[in-house]
């Protein structure tokens, strides 16, 4: 969408204010709400306007700005990205420019990165599975095409490793990250070249060393990336977001910055709408083949399942995969905490004809055993085996069995729906 | 009309220079944006050292707004047209039909059928029912007069087909009137009187109907951290509860939710009519990603659209969900007006918003001398499952009926997961049968038994228990799992008649008294 008003051509000096990544501008005149400005040859975008004053939020650090020599041109333009089938195979940085060395992307279709809001009458409602081939996710929290999933993780633990396998198991992935480390920047890549599946992957990288401005549109490059290679043309789109926690870390320096009245722990009120116009967009749309699905991986503050951006994520989400430390400890991989995760959309998704026809009702049966398994190991550790029912023992071998058969996968190894129901089915029959 | 033109921008909220000698806007004025033409609300006005300056909330995006936009006003608050048009179908906060363009009518140009049931000469009551029209198969659309408009008639059209704008009555000395009406969505529908809650809203669902019930013209609120079931539980209500009407808002909820909403329901049976669920069901979608400002106003939207229907006789139950994300809309709004917070960020008026959305319940005696009610069933999402947080906190002032959503039952995959210690309804004594409340009071000391019982089970395990105890936790077991416990997706679980209930609960009863536990 183009702002009907022509850009204007010439470039501004009169800067009041430069704070962090922003900057304050007096005597503007025709400035445009989100238009994008050129600043010192930076990317920024209008955040405010108060009369003819405007503030401007720049994306790749403010470094060496002066005041009297800071030169503001505006391009009349919201912010677009350029799009093509050719995007696959290629890596971007946070701010949607080539890092790989095959130059910018040859193509005439520009499109905004905000995106639309969905008429929730256009949407479908997804109701295919997605097999991941681990059990803990396939057999107890199906994930269903269009649907966002979210990894509940913490520091520590192998959240990456997880998405990785995730992510080169699926027909085309999107893969945002956001704050991450050089080293996790490697492991991806690495990850994607071993697995041969570079080609069927666009990579958005914005590093912690990059400003944190610049994370505030790196999912929104990623996101715009997924709806027109899914519903332009076609693909199942896997979209992996991660570290959100570092998203939500830019959005409060961000907001602080502005001086906005914070909510809870600082973060901004408007927390939980922001996160939601990512998380939205997912989905099926009528008559358009592909779909977007999610996975943003975030990493809990002090394991606090609590925390304002778990919490939000969750209640946004359809659903969650919960990472669970003392499950690491013991080598399960992945260490999903099966109790506290959950996929909304899990029952639409499966039965006869799309996972196994007994499925609903073996997962039914394991949640309802493993739920005793704590409360028999507590009682364990007070009275000993011995003198515990030979029901609590059972449930005790059950949750044994469960930990190290089902939810552990070895190596490599991926199970089918029908094996992981089959492995479910042999537990059930030893209680 | 006032005019004026955009001096800034914040988000959803903009400010706005009026223009001399062009009328005065005012307080929840419906106002028009820029040359997109965006919807907007006044919500403040002020007169500062740069002269006026009215402050609108807009309820669309404000990407691409630039100052010195001209800004319209209506002359009108902000409000919804009522007509044949709502039920069994999808609107966004503010009131504009989602689903337009697939049905391919547009209600302005529609002929409905229309049945005229007054002649001339004849007097109609203030808000009196002139007209009516076969809406859906559950839903008979009454046209009425305004609240405070009665009169003697002068002409009446015959029976036949008519736009919602045509006039097809008039009333000697206040005019002529069509089938529709718009009404303010922020001013509440005026009554005749306010009768005592005294009928149950039966809702098929065990836990809820005989431990914690709630009254037609109730206020209940269901809190809960995310994955306890909260939607879940709204849906179940909203297809199995025997109110005519069901206003759905979501408010702030998921896109996916909204399509599986509209697909499960055209597909539903309503038992109790033959008819279609969605023939008694209106949804209000405003989406999380839809603008914040339409979040904030859809809740009225849809108590506007309720108490319409109310009006008409009809027995309505509102489901909104989630009022946390409707208390975020308002906190984000405040936030931009620079608005003092109090607790959590979250503006002073919080609680007196909170009194007044669910004042709007209640069993009417409606001034044309039908009855309705309007039932307020809240979902609350808890920040961080924690129910001291300030919105659950002021919401448990004003309901009368709370069912708590607990993540541990969730866990267990005890669905409803209607904490039974934290609960409460106070209209018990006023809804349910003497007999039921005997037997509800065993159950729930049977219940509170067993929580204490498994306290020291926990240290000891169960073997070593007396025998009367271990009795307890034999009967809390099944009273948990066949009757607390009830499947959405088994279609003859999924609901329980009444009748029913009050066997099992006598059942029950006799098995507690049997087992000489109490």
């Amino acid at each position: 969408m183009n702002i009907s008003k022509p850009p204007l051509r010439h470039e501004y000096l009169n800067t009041r204010e430069i704070r962090g990544s922003l900057v304050i501008l007096e005597g503007v005149q025709n400035a445009a709400y989100d238009e994008i400005v050129t600043i010192n040859g930076k990317t920024g975008r209008v955040i405010e306007i108060s009369g003819d004053k405007v503030i401007i939020l720049v994306f790749d650090g403010t470094q060496a700005f002066t005041l009297a020599d800071t030169r503001t041109r505006f391009t009349g333009q919201l912010m677009k990205m350029p799009l093509s089938v050719e995007m696959l195979g290629r890596t971007f940085n946070g701010a949607g420019l080539p890092m790989d060395s095959m130059g910018a992307l040859p193509t005439n279709e520009w499109r905004e990165i905000n995106g639309t809001v969905i008429n929730p009458v256009q949407r479908v409602y997804p109701r295919f599975p997605v097999q991941t081939g681990f059990s803990a996710i396939d057999g107890m929290a199906t994930l269903v095409r269009g649907q966002k999933l979210p990894i509940f993780s913490a520091d520590g633990l192998p959240h990456n490793e997880l998405a990785a396998r995730l992510a080169v198991n699926a027909q085309t992935v999107v893969f945002a990250a956001m704050g991450v480390s050089v080293d996790t920047m490697q492991f991806f890549q690495e990850a994607f070249d071993e697995n041969n599946a570079r080609s069927r992957a666009v990579l958005f990288i914005n590093l912690a060393s990059d400003p944190p401005a610049e994370r505030l549109i790196t999912p929104r490059l990623a996101l715009t990336a997924a709806e027109y290679l899914a519903f332009t043309h076609g693909h199942d789109v896997l979209v992996i977001l991660t570290d959100m926690t570092a998203y939500v870390e830019a959005l409060r320096e961000i907001s602080s910055a502005r001086g906005e009245i914070p909510g809870r722990k600082g973060y901004p009120g408007y927390l939980y709408s922001e996160l939601a116009s990512l998380y939205e967009r997912a989905g099926c749309i009528k008559g358009k083949g592909g779909s977007v699905t999610q996975i943003p991986i975030l990493t809990m503050p002090g394991d606090d399942i609590t925390h304002p951006i778990a919490d939000l994520t969750g209640y946004s989400t359809e659903g969650q995969i919960v990472l669970d430390r003392q499950l690491h400890r013991q080598h399960i991989f992945p260490p999903v905490a099966v109790l506290p995760s959950l996929s909304r959309l899990m029952k639409d998704g499966i039965g006869e004809g799309k996972t196994h026809a007994v499925h609903a009702d073996t997962a039914n049966r394991l949640f309802a055993a493993y739920a005793k398994v704590a409360d028999a190991r507590a009682l364990l550790s007070i009275i000993g085996e011995e003198d515990m029912t030979e029901e609590d023992q059972k449930i005790l071998q059950f949750g044994e069995r469960f930990e190290t058969e089902l939810i552990h996968h070895t190596a490599g190894e991926v199970r089918t729906f029908a094996q992981t129901i089959e492995v479910g089915l042999a537990l059930l029959a030893g209680l | 009309m006032a005019t004026g033109s955009i001096w800034g921008i914040n988000g959803a909220v903009i400010h706005v220079l009026p223009e001399k000698n062009t009328g005065e806007f005012f307080i929840s004025e419906r106002v028009c944006i820029g040359e997109k033409q965006l919807a907007g609300e006044v919500v403040s006005l002020r007169r500062g050292a740069s002269g006026e300056m009215a402050v609108v909330q807009v309820y669309e995006s404000t990407s691409g707004l630039r100052p010195n936009e001209k800004v319209y006003g209506t002359g009108q608050p902000l409000s919804i047209c009522l007509a044949p048009v709502w039920v069994g179908h999808i609107f966004d906060g503010i009131g504009r039909q989602l689903d337009k363009v697939q049905n391919g009518s547009v209600p302005g140009e529609k002929k409905w059928a229309v049945r005229l049931l007054v002649k001339e000469g004849d007097y109609v009551p203030e808000g009196g029912i002139f007209a009516e029209v076969t809406e859906t198969q559950a839903i008979t659309y009454r046209a009425m007069l305004p609240p405070y408009i009665s009169g003697k008639i002068r002409a009446v059209a015959k029976n036949g087909m008519y736009t919602i704008d045509e006039n097809l009555i008039e009333i000697e000395g206040a005019g002529a009137f069509p089938l529709k009406q718009d009404y303010p969505v922020r001013t509440s529908r005026p009554v005749r009187e306010r009768l005592p809650l005294i009928q149950p809203l039966i809702t098929g669902q065990r836990v809820i109907d005989s431990l914690f019930p709630i009254a037609k013209g109730g206020v209940a609120a269901m809190p809960g951290g995310f994955g306890t079931g909260k939607t879940m539980t709204q849906h179940q209500l909203t297809k199995w509860c025997d109110a005519d009407l069901i206003v759905y808002i979501g408010c702030g909820e998921r896109g996916n939710e909204m399509a599986q909403v509209l697909e499960e329901f055209a597909q539903l049976t309503d038992p109790r009519t033959g008819a279609s669920m969605l023939a008694r069901t209106i949804l209000i979608a405003n989406t999380s990603d839809m603008p914040v400002a339409a979040r904030e106003a859809s809740i009225y939207t849809g108590l506007a659209v309720a108490e319409g229907y109310c009006s008409m006789g009809y027995h309505v139950a509102v489901m909104a969900d989630s009022t946390s994300r409707w208390a975020e809309a308002l906190r984000e709004i405040s936030g931009r007006l620079q608005e003092m917070p109090a607790e959590e960020g979250y503006p002073a008026y919080l609680a007196s918003r909170l009194a007044a959305f669910y004042q709007r319940a209640g069993y009417f005696e409606n001034r044309n001398g039908t009855r309705g009610s309007i039932t307020i069933i809240g979902a609350v999402s808890p920040q961080g499952a924690d129910f001291s947080e300030p919105v659950t906190v002021n919401t448990k002032r004003f309901v009368r009926c709370f069912w708590a959503l607990d993540r541990r039952l969730a866990y267990g995959r005890h669905f409803p997961a209607i904490n039974w210690n934290d609960s409460y309804s106070d209209y018990v004594s006023a809804v349910l049968p003497a007999n039921v409340i005997e037997n509800r009071r065993r159950i729930l000391e049977i219940l509170t038994e067993e929580g204490r019982i498994l306290e020291i089970a926990k240290l000891v395990g169960t073997q070593d228990l007396p025998q009367a105890q271990q009795e307890i936790l034999h009967v809390a077991k099944i009273i948990r799992e066949t009757f607390l416990q009830q499947n959405a997706y088994n279609a003859a679980d999924a609901y329980t008649p009444f009748a029913k209930q009050v066997e099992m609960l006598d059942a029950l009863s006799s098995l507690i008294a049997k087992g000489g536990a109490l």
